[in-house]
């Protein structure tokens, strides 16, 4: 179908796409209409809740308030990005050990910004941990289960990544 | 009995059910799905408290055909949405009775067009005068409910509380109150309908209870009970919020697939869904107590007034619960309470988590730290030489047949927290220091289940049945959204039965499927429907040995070979079983005495504040919750529940404050309605001592709505403790500390002339 737009291009998860629509059109839509990508969610439209977090060339960035001509060329990583070969990522699994998901509407939001957190710092401190968090809303949880699942979710990380650096000797 | 035996599943911390689906993000909530064809809803809103609907009209910029339009005239059945009282329209039909009443609605297949078409439909009132506050209602400024603006009142007495007055040696006497408080669950409230005149209304949303959407639809559409259908779908949170609301919203997307002939999705953007939504009561409590020399209670005489807003929606049974939480966990030989709900000119308040027993628990438990000023005895020691104990009676005259141990959970509480200590060291720190810390306490306990004949009237069915494929499937029409109904019930299927937590699966909550087994509220899941489930699991292992020839011990190869053989010969292998009351209870609606809960979970909390003298924030720095509620079924879920519970009471004490500017709620936005982040919760210690209750699924009380209960007391009872200030009402925002401070300052030092 033709349409009047441009086309945009960029990465999703590793996957190159192309879409044509309105350059203003949020990533947010753009992800869960355009491309079915719906694990990420919208709680407010106005960059409050963290719901939507998706991770924009490294970057922890609120979808909702990212217009889709910002995403030309990018690298964006969402929520389905986040396991691997049928395996959960480290913080999903700590996420079901700890309890760390109740009703589970911010979790894709809380994972990615927990995943940018422990990618810069394998060992946070809870102060870090608690503003690494700080712009995801969760109202289930009371953030406790969540801070033991960041903290479990690093040192299994530092588990595997030690593990792969043995293998690899 | 099943609680004195071991179990293998039961009490594990078995990974949440849907877990897995949830931390992919494949897990499928409303605003995920998509179906063939659909079109897009929205509603047109009052923008007037009260009035008259003079007109309605359209502008011309707007090409109208591309809508479809629905009003109250296109209802086929009763406009009314059907709880307790038949009083709330689905769509205003004539006059308005809050700001943001839905009046009209609007369907067109692109959901980017709506929001413009909703701006440019006219709507012209003749405004009536409204009332917004419990007073204006209490004098009938106005009547804009019924003919005196009572939508309920409910009294009771126990003893002669008049006979003790002249000889007591103490008399307190306070006035608390409460104010409105959001659910703010993450996802907004969301439905898809679709309508066919062969298959009639089909629903799917984010809900709570599945049968009470179905009875409104039923009316509205005039339908008989099987052309409606509602499925929940995984629902992100709701916390009493999606109780009664979803059948407004289900009732307005279904119309709209009437008559456009389309599947309608309609969610609603978070402005939307704080403006038009419930919200928690708010309330005025006034409390006069009369106490002996040494500090123990004599009468206690409690008057309670809740704002129930326009209709009456759930307001008597929040105001019932309300009152028969009012006297706290105290014995007292003589008790009188009125209370009362008063209709408003806002949106209807709702259910929310504690449903009244925060709002009348704040009061009491604010008291208490009153009295204890008042008889110059440490707050702790006035609760201890107070406390129910086994064997005595509530205000309702209620029998304490099971052990209460408020002693033993007081001995941990000031144990874990080193409360004198800290005391102590506050005391020596605090006159030197710009913040002031504080500890407080509040105890409390929490009925679980439905109020009185509740659970008898809701008669609920629940089960078990076994797929071909050998799955277990648990049968109720009881939800998840986030507490673990669906872990809970699948551990206790599993360890009733004897086979595997990944043998069991949950049914879809789907009234086509599944029985009505009442409402997800009132922290009665476990406890009730649990228990329906033991006991079908075990009917379901009976079945199998008489009539399928399975043994005494089995393998789960076994087991489904004996349900392959019971579904061959009698075509399905199901097992169901009805509520049974525990013996001995008695309740009498009329004066509100008997057995008001078949049993009650009991806790103590315990903050400590720091309030910065400069800023006036208060800010919770730790806290300390232990409680009994019967057996732990999945300790990581049960603590998860109590850590969650308790962030949303410090929000109600500290940070959560609903604006209204003439009805509207003025900050309805995340910016401005601000909840407890990461950064604002402290570390939380969670305890649990653990008395099966043996009516309980394994043993299991309630427990979702009982942390709720003591964050605002026990806070503000702190911030007492660290400045000498008694705060009256929440929540306290930095402003509100703030007026108190200099009220009292000014009080203090008379300004010089």
């Amino acid at each position: 179908m033709n349409t009047p737009w441009p086309t945009i291009r960029f990465t999703v998860n590793g996957k190159d796409c192309a879409v044509e629509v309105p350059p203003m059109k949020r990533l947010i839509d753009v992800l869960r209409e355009d491309l079915q990508l719906t694990g990420t969610k919208e709680g407010c439209g106005e960059g409050e809740c963290g719901s939507c977090s998706v991770r924009l060339n490294g970057e922890l960035v609120n979808s909702c308030l990212v217009p889709l001509l910002q995403v030309e060329g990018a690298d964006v990583q969402t929520v389905e990005g986040l396991a691997s070969k049928g395996t959960l990522h480290p913080l999903q699994q700590a996420f079901l050990d700890c309890g760390g998901a109740q009703c589970g509407i911010c979790t894709p939001g809380m994972l990615m910004a927990a995943a940018q957190l422990i990618e810069n710092n394998l060992h946070p401190s809870m102060a870090e941990i608690r503003e690494g968090l700080a712009g995801n809303l969760c109202r289930c949880t009371g953030f406790i289960r969540i801070f033991e699942s960041v903290i479990a979710g690093a040192s299994q990380t530092i588990d595997s990544s030690a593990k792969k650096a043995h293998n690899a000797r | 009995m099943s609680t004195k035996t071991t179990t293998r599943i039961v009490g594990a911390p078995v990974p949440r059910k849907e877990g897995i689906d949830k931390l992919l993000g494949v897990a499928r909530y409303i605003d995920d799905i998509v179906r063939e064809g659909m079109w897009y809803g929205a509603t047109v809103r009052s923008t007037i408290p009260r009035g008259f609907i003079r007109s309605i009209g359209f502008d011309r910029n707007i090409d109208w055909s591309e809508f479809i339009v629905v009003t109250a005239a296109d209802i086929t059945g009763e406009n009314r949405i059907q709880l307790i009282v038949d009083d709330q329209p689905c769509l205003a039909d004539g006059q308005v009775n809050h700001c943001d009443e839905a009046i009209l609605l609007l369907v067109h297949p692109d959901k980017h067009k709506l929001r413009q078409a909703v701006d440019a439909v006219r709507i012209e009132y003749d405004p009536l005068p409204p009332i917004f506050t419990i007073e204006e209602s209490e004098r009938r400024d106005q009547v804009v409910w019924g003919s005196d603006n009572l939508l309920k009142d409910f009294s009771l007495e126990k003893g002669n509380v008049d006979s003790v007055w002249q000889s007591a040696a103490y008399i307190v006497e306070g006035e608390y109150r409460t104010g409105a408080q959001e659910h703010l669950y993450i996802e907004n409230n969301g439905i898809i309908a679709e309508w066919s005149a062969e298959k009639g209304v089909t629903v799917w949303g984010s809900l709570q209870c599945p049968y009470y959407v179905h009875k409104t639809l039923v009316k509205i559409f005039d339908l008989p009970a099987e052309k409606v259908r509602v499925v929940q779908t995984e629902t992100g949170g709701a916390f009493g919020g999606k109780e009664d609301y979803p059948s407004t919203l289900a009732s307005h997307a279904a119309l709209l697939a009437m008559k456009s002939g389309h599947p309608v999705k309609m969610v609603y953007d978070r402005m939307e869904d704080l403006a038009a939504t419930t919200k928690r009561h708010p309330s005025r409590t006034r409390h006069r107590t009369a106490l002996d020399s040494d500090g123990k209670l004599l009468a206690m005489d409690i008057d309670i007034a809740t704002d129930g807003g326009a209709y009456a929606t759930l307001s008597a049974t929040v105001l019932s619960r309300a009152t028969l939480h009012a006297p706290g966990p105290y014995s007292c030989p003589h008790v009188r309470i009125r209370a009362r709900s008063w209709a408003t000119n806002t949106v209807p308040y709702g259910a929310f988590r504690g449903f009244g027993a925060p709002q009348t628990i704040f009061a009491v438990e604010r008291h208490m730290d009153e009295i204890a000023t008042a008889v110059g005895i440490d707050p702790v020691d006035l609760r201890k030489r107070n406390f129910l104990h086994q064997g005595d009676t509530t205000a309702t005259q209620q029998l304490m047949r099971e052990p209460v141990i408020m002693d033993q959970l007081l001995d941990r509480v000031l144990e874990e927290s080193d409360y004198n200590a800290r005391r102590a060291r506050f005391a020596r720190e605090n006159p030197s220091s710009q913040v002031k810390r504080g500890i407080g306490i509040a105890c409390f306990y929490h009925g679980s289940g439905f109020t009185g004949s509740g659970e008898r009237i809701l008669n609920s069915l629940a089960g078990v049945d076994v797929m071909p494929e050998g799955k277990v499937r648990v049968l109720v029409s009881n939800t998840e959204f986030g507490q673990g109904t669906n872990t809970v019930l699948t551990q206790i299927a599993a360890e009733a039965i004897g086979i595997g937590y990944d043998d069991v699966v949950m049914a879809p909550a789907d009234t086509g499927l599944v029985p009505n087994s009442g409402p997800t509220v009132a922290s009665r899941t476990v406890m009730v429907v649990g228990r329906l489930i033991e006991r079908a699991g075990k009917q379901l292992v009976a079945m199998l040995r008489d009539q399928a020839g399975l043994g005494t011990n089995f393998t789960r190869e076994q087991f489904f070979a004996a349900c392959d053989r019971l579904r061959s010969a009698q075509g399905k292998v199901v097992s169901l079983v009805r509520y049974e009351a525990p013996p001995g209870i008695f309740w009498d609606d009329q004066k509100y005495q008997g057995e008001a809960y078949p049993s009650y979970a009991w806790s103590i909390h315990m903050a400590q504040v720091a309030v910065d003298m400069v800023t006036f924030s208060a800010e919770v720095e730790e806290f300390w919750a232990v409680q009994e509620v019967g057996r732990v079924l999945n300790p990581v879920l049960a603590t998860g529940q109590i850590e969650g519970g308790i962030a949303q009471g410090i929000g109600y004490a500290l940070y959560e404050k609903v604006l209204l500017q003439n009805g509207h709620m003025a900050n309805n936005q995340m910016t401005n309605y601000i909840i407890p982040t990461a950064e604002d919760v402290p570390p939380i210690h969670v305890y649990f001592e653990e008395i099966p209750f043996q009516y309980g699924g394994y043993g299991a009380k309630g427990i979702g709505e009982l942390p709720h209960d003591g964050p605002a007391p026990a806070i503000v009872n702190a911030i007492k403790d660290a400045t000498g200030v008694s705060f009256h009402s929440i929540p306290l925002l930095p402003e509100d500390l703030f007026a108190e401070f200099a009220a009292c300052q000014a009080h203090e030092e008379p300004a010089s002339l």
